[in-house]
């Protein structure tokens, strides 16, 4: 048990001294295995028991010690492996690897080429993931320590920053502590971007008494995986973040609200708490101070409406998760109706960066009203899908260019995708602007949480925002009418478009539906359903034009409104495709190509279910979309 | 009604006696039911209210709104694809569609052997692996429409 500050500066020095050590022992390597969600589901836990088990086997283990370690963020070429002290870093290594590296790499120092990242652009090799072109731009601050530090392991996090911020936090008042926040100007990073420290004020300003710290790990936006990775990654630096919080507003008890599809996240969040209280870092009259703190886990159960703060209190309260009208707002009536503050996962795991390294240091970075960085899951069509942390006021295009890497398979970069199911599509046009709160807002998207899903010319955009509607349909808690019938109507209208009967009208109801939804739904859900639509509409109107008045799906995505066709001059009379075609909708013509011997296929389109098979099994590139 | 196994009762009281001090247990209660059982039928409700004092009804309404509950049991492998965006903008409803031709059932539904329940999942943030699913806790990644046939073949011949 720790009972005092000096006591925790001690056990913070030795610590520190103990991680720098295990990185830079050449005596006894330390390898470190990605494990995070995406490494492993690619069987990251077996490559990590496989090589505990290839040391053990060859009488290596008091020369290497393998563990694991956070997400490293480059999901796309993962699994990760990183050995210290030269911290070289295998990518994409698989369970058969595993002998080779320790028989070639630890016992002889040989390095494995087909291992080694190279860059596909420059064509240079990468040993170190700073010579990675992903991880040139990014700025750790949110995820400090995520890819570091073991994050089942409290011991390595006090070795790397932990508490340091709750060290100084306690020092001050909670006043001082609101306006370092208030200073920092940091706002929230689930999507708002309301300034956290004005929550705080709001809460810290209701009456001494019982008061709550949520921390909202309802990360529901579909392709957004910042949150989990930061709980998974290490999950004390959000502990640590909700206990300033708490010790700021006067709370005595912090709510994890995680969602259920999380597993992970759950469980490392579980130890963390575990093991805090284990040392006694929550707990009563921590360090000896008049600070106590008790730290909670709630699960959500599938259900995207409880991202909205109102909505999650009620499910913490067991209660269907519908949100509530405001005013009374949570700071005043929140959790079991005392004032509650809710923050973001991300957002408190960026508060114990703001009282570490103080708020000096974080208005440093970013723009004039959007200070420090965010942290982005970059995913879709880009060669580089993975996680990143970069400055805000980074442009799109390098986000999308340096860090992404570009677009896949040489393809043409249509929309990058931000926000959500609450956001909204920016183009090629938008590439040059900043990213921060205000600019998103002002080109039609929206920040959010980070999601940000890259879209190439394969896309069509009627699609996507019928996915988003779709999407929010089925989520739409039903409380109040323009959200529950409003969606409904709207996704009516774009299958009806997608379906190729739409009209010129379809086009001016949706927009009015989305307006009447915008402005008269209870919550942010509602208010932001339409704004796929809306921000689509107006980036790719050409798009919804062409779906109604031509009847053509320009992406040939919308299945009624294209057909598979033969090149009859590129078929060569195989037979392939209509052995294969599930509804024997393709038949023999008469017609022999020049230089052929056998007679081209046909394609009747009014049986065709539109499968793709043909197309996906012809050698000879002659069946296409039209 | 079905009258439950008195096996199944005593599990059932021993997961709200877990959190029965807790301040509105419902929801914690309600997934380690769902979890360790499997879903949540109304005489499970049943035994939840009385021990909690929670009308049914309101259990319920909790139960149906949320779509990790289920109120029917479900299949012995559980296909959830994943039809969060960075799959979908990747093919994920060919691939999902591909699973309801083979299996003949539609998203949410089990089969009528009860070996396989397709599910349609939000994000489950995999989103590197896109598209990706999952067949109860084992992850697919870059899954395409031709091998569909061969992730359901793996578990059918494992009956």
């Amino acid at each position: 048990m720790i009972q005092t500050e000096k006591e925790l500066r001690t056990i913070i020095d030795e610590r520190t001294a103990t991680l720098n050590n295990k990185f830079a022992n050449t005596k006894k390597r330390s390898i470190l295995v990605c494990a995070g969600t995406g490494c492993l589901s690619n069987e990251s836990q077996k490559i990590l028991e496989e090589l505990q088990k290839v040391i053990k086997d060859r009488k290596l283990d008091d020369k290497f010690e393998a563990n694991i370690v956070g997400c490293f963020g480059f999901c796309s070429q993962g699994p990760f492996i990183k050995i210290y002290p030269d911290e070289l870093v295998y990518k994409g290594v698989k369970v058969s690897d595993v002998e080779e590296i320790v028989d070639k790499t630890l016992a002889k120092g040989e390095i494995i080429d087909r291992l080694i990242y190279v860059d596909p652009v420059t064509k240079q090799k990468a040993y170190k993931l700073e010579e990675m072109s992903f991880y040139k731009k990014q700025v750790k601050v949110a995820l400090h320590g995520v890819g570091v530090i073991n994050p089942e392991n409290v011991q390595e996090a006090l070795g790397y920053g932990a508490f340091q911020g709750l060290l100084r936090a306690l020092s001050m008042k909670p006043q001082e502590v609101v306006d370092e926040i208030l200073k920092s100007g940091l706002r929230g990073r689930g999507g708002g971007g309301f300034p956290t420290g004005r929550k705080w004020q709001f809460a810290l300003n209701q009456p001494a008494g019982t008061k709550y710290v949520v921390c909202n790990g309802d990360e529901g936006d579909p392709g957004a995986f910042m949150d989990s990775a930061l709980l998974e990654g290490n999950p004390f630096a959000v502990i640590e973040g909700m206990m300033i919080a708490g010790y700021a507003i006067g709370a005595q008890n912090g709510y994890f609200y995680i969602r259920a599809e999380y597993p992970t996240a759950v469980r490392r969040i579980k130890n963390a708490i575990k093991q805090l209280k284990e040392i006694g870092l929550i707990g009563d009259h921590i360090l000896g101070t008049d600070f106590s703190f008790d730290v909670h886990l709630r699960l959500g159960a599938g259900a995207f409406v409880c991202g909205e703060e109102t909505a999650l209190l009620n499910s913490i309260e067991g209660k269907r998760g519908m949100p509530r009208p405001r005013p009374p707002f949570p700071a005043v009536k929140g959790l079991w109706q005392h004032p509650s503050i809710i923050n973001n996962v991300e957002t408190l795991g960026t508060v114990p960066y703001v009282l570490r390294e103080g708020a000096d240091k974080f208005i440093t970075m970013g723009t004039e009203k959007s200070k420090g960085t965010k942290v982005f899951a970059l995913a879709g069509k880009v060669n580089n899908v993975g996680l990143v942390e970069v400055p805000m006021g980074i442009t799109l295009r390098e986000l999308v260019y340096d860090i992404g890497g570009g677009i896949a398979n040489g393809k043409k970069f249509k929309a990058i995708q931000t926000g959500g199911p609450s956001g909204g599509c920016l183009t090629a046009a938008d590439l040059d602007t900043p990213i921060d709160y205000d600019n998103l807002i002002a080109k039609g998207s929206m920040m959010g949480s980070g999601g940000a899903i890259v879209m190439d010319e394969d896309n069509c955009m009627v699609d996507v925002a019928k996915f988003y509607m779709d999407f929010i349909c089925d989520e739409s808690c039903g409380k109040c009418s323009p959200c529950r019938i409003g969606t409904k109507r709207m996704l009516e209208i774009l299958t009806r478009i997608t379906d190729g009967k739409g009209t010129l009208q379809d086009l001016a109801d949706l927009e009015e539906l989305a307006d009447a939804t915008k402005s008269n739904s209870i919550c942010g859900l509602g208010q932001t359903a339409a704004n796929p639509i809306l921000s689509t509409m107006k980036q790719f109107r050409n798009e919804y034009v062409a779906h109604v008045v031509d009847k053509k799906c320009p992406a040939h995505i919308c299945k009624n409104l294209m057909e598979y066709v033969i090149d009859k001059d590129k078929c060569i009379g195989c037979g392939m495709c209509a052995r294969n075609c599930p509804v024997e909708t393709i038949h023999k013509t008469d017609y022999v190509a020049p230089g052929h011997k056998l007679p081209s296929m046909f394609i009747d389109s009014s049986k065709c279910v539109k499968c793709g098979m043909c197309q996906s099994v012809c050698k000879f590139g002659a069946v296409s979309k039209n | 009604m079905a009258k439950l196994h008195d096996t199944a009762v005593k599990q059932i009281e021993e997961i709200i006696a877990r959190y029965i001090d807790e301040p509105t247990p419902l929801m914690l209660i309600l997934s380690d039911i769902q979890k360790e059982y499997g879903y949540i039928p109304l005489e499970v409700q049943e035994i939840v209210s009385k021990k909690t004092g929670i009308p049914v009804a309101e259990i319920y309404g909790v139960v149906t709104f949320y779509s990790y509950f289920s109120l029917n049991p479900k299949g012995k492998y559980v296909i959830g694809c994943c039809l969060g965006t960075a799959c979908y903008v990747k093919g994920a409803q060919q691939v999902i569609g591909k699973f309801e031709e083979l299996l003949d059932v539609k998203p949410g539904c089990t089969t009528k052997d009860g070996l396989f329940t397709l599910d349609a999942l939000r994000c489950i943030g995999a989103c590197s692996l896109a598209p990706a699913l999952k067949v109860n806790d084992k992850v697919y990644s870059n899954v395409k429409v031709d091998e569909v046939q061969k992730i359901i073949d793996e578990y059918k011949g494992a009956k």
